[in-house]
């Protein structure tokens, strides 16, 4: 492995796939998630809980659904996705917008009730009264936020099966870290390992940071 | 007297029972009418109806002469302001809890700066603005809580007992200081509460709910001295105010 260029480069796709999944997935989590805590609709609970047991969904059975879809002989199969960068985007936001969602919905149930009425009551439309649950919310929805880029930036099972491990192509940081083990390489493996947890540290710590300021 | 608010042959459900019934009230431009009753009598229901917070069953609500349902939810709700038994108070500054009303309605920023300090400053908590609502006393929140309704400057102001939670003291310096504000602004205001003494220090008019319905409606004198059934009478009789009624 030329370690500088080549590590580099995983890198910037590993940062580059987590950040695109993690904001896809709060497009995705955050309205649907106040619907689900906010709305009345048949079905509702039932949601409820396929977004809940959604939060616990093995990496690997997503990569196998995804990479079926995707496979040339599948349904998704024109598309011709699997193998690249875009399938490992997918397999991820299915594995963290449930997270996003159920965490978004629980914040958001959480707040007192009354809350939505008080701010009807000052003449709040639907959108302004969602905003400022939103913001007072926002300690445990950053907290969603970092539990989605959590579960993305670790995620290696669904990597693998959809992405290929291809060099310079769809190889993350963390299938790189399975390939050097392979082979033997562990102090490569140990070396990629500190790099990605500094990276998930660093982001989590802005993260972190950012939430506390606000609840000062 | 001109009614800013009429209601008539109204029918609030709630789970599928009747929890308020009314068949004509009005409500007086520029003055306190104060809902009295006991607890679960229909009081709150009739605010939150007035807030358009619950949908009536059955019934017409006229708003300055024109039927309520005519304007949409967010467009009429513009025009009232709510304050509830619990301050409620947005998790940022005292500034800001009292200006987000006036953003929700886009009032331009350097009205916001000059309505904000001036009703803080009208309900006694002008040195609290640059703090966190969470570092508020019980009193100072519910200020603040008035604060923020009164500056919108709303033609109908709600008050779902407000004071119900304040101790003696607090409550009646939050009252010394509401009753002139309202007198001073002519705030058309229903004002809920099961504390007679309350009603009748800060209302021209009290109507009594009980069990769902309205018993009798008039200035707190004459309902004192001429209650219009026994149910009234005895409630009354268990509750004697002492305070000074609005003149």
């Amino acid at each position: 492995m030329v370690f500088d260029a080549e590590v580099f480069q995983i890198t910037v796709l590993s940062l580059q796939i987590s950040a695109l999944a993690t904001g896809l997935s709060l497009f995705i989590g955050l309205p649907l998630g106040t619907l689900l805590a906010l709305g009345k609709f048949p079905g509702r609970s039932f949601l409820l809980s396929m977004v809940n047991t959604g939060m616990g969904l093995p990496p690997v059975v997503v990569g196998l659904f995804v990479a079926m879809m995707l496979w040339r002989s599948g349904p998704l199969g024109d598309l011709k996705l699997i193998y690249t960068p875009t399938a490992i985007i997918i397999a991820q936001v299915i594995i963290s917008f449930p997270v996003v969602t159920g965490l978004t919905a629980a914040a958001l149930q959480a707040l007192d009730p009354r809350l939505r009425l008080q701010l009807y009551g000052l003449g709040a439309s639907l959108v302004q009264m969602i905003w400022m649950l939103w913001k007072e919310a926002r300690l445990p929805l950053l907290a969603a936020l970092m539990a989605g880029f959590g579960s993305v930036i670790s995620e290696v099972g669904a990597s693998m099966m959809v992405g290929g491990n291809i060099r310079y192509q769809t190889r993350v940081l963390t299938t790189a870290i399975v390939l050097e083990t392979g082979k033997g390489n562990f102090d490569i493996a140990i070396a990629l390992g500190i790099l990605l947890l500094t990276i998930t540290f660093l982001i989590n710590w802005a993260l972190t940071w950012i939430q506390q300021r606000s609840a000062r | 007297m001109k009614a800013l608010v009429e209601i008539h042959d109204l029918l609030v459900l709630r789970g599928n029972h009747p929890a308020l019934q009314l068949k004509h009230l009005e409500i007086p431009e520029g003055e306190v009418l104060a809902v009295v009753g006991p607890n679960g009598a229909g009081k709150s229901t009739l605010l939150l109806t007035l807030a358009r917070l619950l949908k009536p069953k059955q019934g017409e609500i006229l708003f300055d002469g024109q039927p309520a349902s005519t304007e949409s939810d967010t467009t009429y709700r513009r025009r009232i302001a709510l304050v509830m038994q619990d301050p409620l108070l947005f998790d940022t500054t005292v500034f800001e809890n009292v200006a987000a009303g006036l953003k929700f309605r886009s009032v331009p920023r350097e009205k916001v700066k000059y309505k904000v300090p001036l009703w803080l400053e009208r309900l006694g908590v002008g040195h609290l603005s640059k703090r966190r609502a969470g570092h508020l006393s019980g009193g100072e929140a519910q200020r603040v809580s008035l604060a923020r309704a009164l500056a919108l400057e709303p033609e109908l102001l709600l008050l779902d007992e407000p004071f119900s939670a304040l101790d003696p003291p607090t409550r009646a310096g939050i009252l010394d200081d509401l009753g002139p504000l309202l007198i001073k602004t002519s705030t058309t205001t229903v004002f809920v509460t099961h504390d007679l003494q309350e009603a009748a220090q800060l209302s021209g008019h009290m109507a009594i709910i009980i069990g769902n319905r309205l018993r009798q409606v008039g200035n707190p004198d004459d309902v004192f001295k001429f209650p219009a059934d026994e149910e009234v009478a005895q409630f009354l009789n268990h509750r004697t105010p002492t305070g000074n009624r609005r003149k």
